[in-house]
């Protein structure tokens, strides 16, 4: 018998994983991966790919259980303690609200998508890599569910999720995005997802956003947070491997994928432009502004992993230069969407306070006096007489993004932004010049949105005014939207404030 | 442009003494401290070495088990049995 | 410092006093689905109604004909597909935990078998059969993970469609599990691994199963891929393969196989309730539904036991056919209790 040897990490999964594919001759090999070829992707040697992680199925039992251990015990534990009365604030509560209704389905949705890409990639090391990543995915779905359960119990607006996500108007824009990923070809969706999404935007959401739960008080969510992002590591590692595996593979899909990564970073951008609300507006305590976070997230980091791929002749994504110059507005062009529609959203609003405008013109100094405060000064005068602002037509909205058009021309924060296309003689609308990019690349597909607004008006909704369209929603009228100072969550708070009060008093005697 | 590698790390027991081992072994390394979450950064490169993570928590340490704490990354990864590290290509 | 503690301290005071009574008890459409609002467990809330139903934006590109998610795939009908219920109700985390349990087990096993020299005393003639039979396996475990993936895939309901990853994840790490049975019979190295690879492409006794295996991946309804997979290929290579040659092998210095196995037999009970719980109640809904899974049964059994024979002959000898007959009528027994024509 060989003498044992102990083999190393690198040697072992080698071992372990290598091989376990063949080239099937009983049924033809593109048969078997239908998907392979049709979006002009050429792939010479798949054992070329490596995965530096290089985890066994045992090692991720090992792991994964031993998080999700840690991470029931904190969910049982604040479920347990009620946790939800040591927020800083309830208002925090509604970033919570488009959590678990905006974010939440997606993960949904990229565990499916992961298994679409390990099912039909050949090649073993991407396979395990995208089949691991689905399970994350479901895990990251599912945590997220139970955690927020807690949530539900006590606060409005979440009792619906699954229901809205599919039929409300501006959770359109995170599904659509997704559904987007999901019907592209499994090269496209690796790219879209695995390195758009996860490596150069979703830091955006799970960093600053999680760090800011955890200084709202709200344990559970950072601890959802910060574990999903352990798993999370391991899928910008297979984004960046995928990415690098393409361009090494062949020089013709140099263009193929330079052009997935401008459609994929434009779309992941207008979706996180929910995130700039959540943090310039919807966290009571900040950690930092939307501003802070892209310089460090896109500007630094993304700086750093295109200089990278320089070499492989990819340059950084088109319009970059534009997401970043918005960064002076887009969270207060969103905040003030949703101010005007608080009567059909399911989470609350408000106008931020005197001591909040101080922050954002700290942060916004080129910004925000100029353009929005004024603003908000006049919305705060409106309800002050008793004549609190709502906009009562429908938005129109961009065919490729589905956000209201409520964005400015870059440079001009006066005037608004149109765009139109024409497509076998109809004219659709785009907020911006990379919507309309993406449209006209590929008018077949973008010309299917179900875009809520043209479903309200086509009947498909309920009905005809707004009441019941909202009903349609399953929204509870006048406890899931309106403001928050008038809703049943500040209500409940207050109360629990009073009678804490009233226990202090006593203890303090 | 300098090129920072990138590692945020939970802000637990255990983490803060992985951040200690990383900054003994790489002069330079920069922290930003967010609630729950530590940021190192440094340019070109980083390394966590199983050597360095074992001595401060008294045990041996394997680098997988980074897995249980990190929290985001950039850079391009190299992980083998005695480190886990991070470098962009020079 | 002490401002946390003292709202720690007001926190525990609250508990006794405020009242917190919860507003509602769970999410609006599993309080519709119970007929009332009381409280649902883990595995219900991570699994019904995750799926996204309604009101797809784009067609796939990689299948026009379908929406994202769409009960078509399937000639199985079910009014709901979230009956179709995983009786061991695993989510993530309980899957997670329930495996790393098994796999501890067997990481003794191997801990076991190796400090005591175990596989030395398999007989030479044994052993050169175990490398043949035993590690080509994992090629199989390969191919059952691709299927379950594809199941994940293009399932419909979250209830169907969790489990199938979780098998995916299962499969492979079987396929592991075997390659370091492959890597310990060869002192650490891979090269038993590389002449299995060799026997699953070329050796007469593996051809039957090779094409079975490779006619899965073709196959359009993804219920009948299950039925294909979980229930036919499953239900007869494990009793086949970790009963019957196992039981052989006991004749021959083989008891280090059984333990470094027993990870696969108990996968395979744990896996079987899964199997059994769906297709019993997809059968029972319909005619329709019991005639398609009975013609799906019979036709892949009929082409899965033929495969095996050879095989089975190379293992067993004289006894081959009587072992493939055994498994057979223990898989015609169980698919009759699930309501199946057999």
């Amino acid at each position: 018998m060989a003498a044992k040897k102990k083999l190393g990490l690198k040697q072992r999964y080698n071992l372990m994983t290598r091989g376990l594919d063949w080239e099937t001759s009983y049924q033809p090999m593109d048969k078997v991966f239908p998907e392979a070829t049709f979006e002009g992707i050429k792939i010479k040697d798949w054992d070329k790919w490596q995965d530096p992680f290089r985890l066994t199925m045992d090692s991720y039992w090992k792991f994964q259980a031993e998080k999700e251990r840690k991470l029931y015990a904190v969910l049982d534990s604040f479920a347990q303690n009620n946790g939800q009365l040591g927020l800083s604030d309830p208002r925090y509560v509604n970033t919570v609200k488009l959590f678990l209704t905006g974010v939440s389905p997606l993960e949904y949705q990229a565990h499916r998508g992961f298994a679409h890409a390990g099912r039909q990639m050949p090649g073993v090391g991407p396979r395990i890599a995208a089949q691991m990543q689905s399970l994350d995915e479901l895990r990251h779905a599912q945590t997220q569910i139970h955690t927020i359960s807690h949530y539900n119990k006590y606060f409005d607006g979440l009792h619906e999720f699954r229901h809205m996500h599919d039929r409300v108007w501006y959770l359109s824009v995170p599904k659509s995005f997704f559904d987007d990923a999901r019907t592209s070809g499994p090269f496209e969706y690796m790219i879209a997802i695995g390195f758009a999404f996860e490596y150069v935007l979703t830091n955006l959401l799970f960093v600053p956003f999680m760090s800011g739960a955890a200084y709202n008080g709200d344990l559970a969510t950072v601890t959802f947070g910060f574990s999903a992002q352990s798993d999370e590591s391991r899928h910008m590692t297979l984004g960046i491997e995928v990415i690098k595996f393409l361009l090494e593979q062949d020089p013709d899909n140099l263009p193929i994928v330079q052009k997935w990564v401008d459609k994929w970073f434009w779309r992941g951008y207008k979706v996180l432009t929910l995130v700039a609300m959540m943090m310039d507006y919807m966290l009571p305590k900040r950690i930092m502004s939307w501003k802070e976070a892209w310089e460090i997230y896109f500007t630094q980091a993304g700086g750093a992993l295109f200089e990278d791929l320089a070499r492989y002749g990819i340059r950084p994504p088109k319009y970059a230069d534009v997401a970043t110059a918005e960064c002076d507005h887009v969270a207060h062009q969103n905040w003030s969407i949703f101010y005007q529609y608080t009567h059909a959203a399911a989470f609350h609003t408000w106008l931020p306070n005197s001591e909040e405008m101080d922050w954002l013109s700290e942060k916004y100094p080129e910004s925000f006096d100029k353009h929005y405060r004024p603003r908000y000064e006049q919305w705060a005068r409106m309800e002050a007489d008793g004549n609190r602002f709502y906009n009562n037509a429908l938005p129109q909205l961009c065919t490729t993004c589905q956000i209201p058009m409520g964005y400015t021309e870059p440079g001009d924060p006066t005037t608004i932004a149109f765009r139109t296309s024409e497509h076998k003689g109809d004219i659709y609308h785009f907020c911006s010049d990379g919507c309309k990019d993406i449209f006209d690349g590929e008018p077949e597909k973008y010309s299917q949105s179900w875009l809520p607004v043209h479903q309200i008006f086509q009947g498909n909704c309920g009905g005809a005014d707004v009441e019941d369209v909202l009903k349609w929603y399953n929204m509870n009228l006048g406890a899931d939207n309106l403001d928050q100072n008038v809703s049943p969550d500040q209500e409940l708070w207050d109360e629990w404030q009073r009678q804490r009060a009233a226990v202090s008093s006593v203890a303090a005697e | 442009m300098t090129q920072l590698v990138s590692l945020t790390l939970q802000d637990t027991g255990e983490g803060r003494q992985i951040v200690e081992a990383i900054k003994q072994d790489n002069p330079g390394v920069d922290s930003l401290e967010m609630p729950g979450a530590i940021k190192l950064d440094r340019p070109d490169s980083l390394i966590v070495k199983r050597e360095t993570v074992s001595e401060k928590l008294g045990r041996d340490w394997d680098p997988q088990e980074i897995h249980l704490t990190m929290v985001s990354m950039a850079g391009n990864l190299d992980e083998d049995d005695d480190y886990f590290a991070l470098s962009w290509n020079r | 410092m002490r401002s946390h503690h003292e709202r720690e301290n007001s926190v525990s005071i609250d508990l006794k006093t405020l009242n917190v009574k919860p507003r509602r008890q769970t999410f609006g459409h599993i309080a519709r689905r119970f007929g009332e609002d009381r409280p649902a467990t883990r595995y219900e809330e991570g699994m019904l109604d995750v799926q996204a139903t309604d009101h797809f934006h784009y067609r796939p590109l990689w299948a026009p004909e379908y929406e994202l998610y769409d009960k078509r795939r399937t000639a199985i009908e079910l009014e709901d597909w979230y009956v179709l219920r995983d009786p061991r109700q695993f989510y993530y985390a309980t899957y997670n935990i329930s495996r790393t349990g098994m796999r501890q087990a067997a990481d003794h096993n191997f801990d076991f078998v190796e400090k005591r020299g175990m596989l030395d005393n398999l007989t030479p003639e044994w052993r050169a059969k175990v490398e043949n039979y035993l590690l080509p396996l994992r090629h199989v475990a390969w191919g059952a993970n691709m299927n379950a993936s594809q199941i994940c895939d293009q399932g419909y309901g979250t209830a169907v469609t969790a489990p199938a990853i979780f098998t995916a994840g299962d499969q492979l790490g079987i396929a592991q599990l075997i390659s370091q049975i492959g890597m310990m019979l060869e002192g650490g190295t891979g090269e038993a691994l590389d002449r299995a690879k060799d026997q699953w492409m070329t050796a007469d006794y593996w051809q039957g199963v090779r094409q079975v295996v490779e006619d899965t991946f073709v196959v359009e309804d993804w219920f009948e891929l299950f039925v294909a997979q979980n229930l036919v290929i499953d239900g007869l290579v494990y009793p086949l393969v970790y009963e019957s040659f196992d039981a052989e092998g006991q004749k021959h210095g083989g008891a280090a196989i059984s333990m470094l196995s027993e990870f696969m037999s108990e996968w395979f009970a744990d896996h079987s309730r899964w199997a059994d719980a769906v297709i019993k109640t997809a059968a029972k809904e319909s005619d329709a539904n019991k005639d398609r899974l009975s013609a799906w049964f019979a036709a892949w059994r009929d082409k899965a036991a033929a495969s095996l024979r050879p095989l089975s002959a190379y293992v067993l000898e004289d006894g081959g056919d009587a072992a493939v007959d055994a498994a057979l009528e223990t898989l015609n027994a169980r698919a009759a209790k699930l309501g199946l024509s057999v």
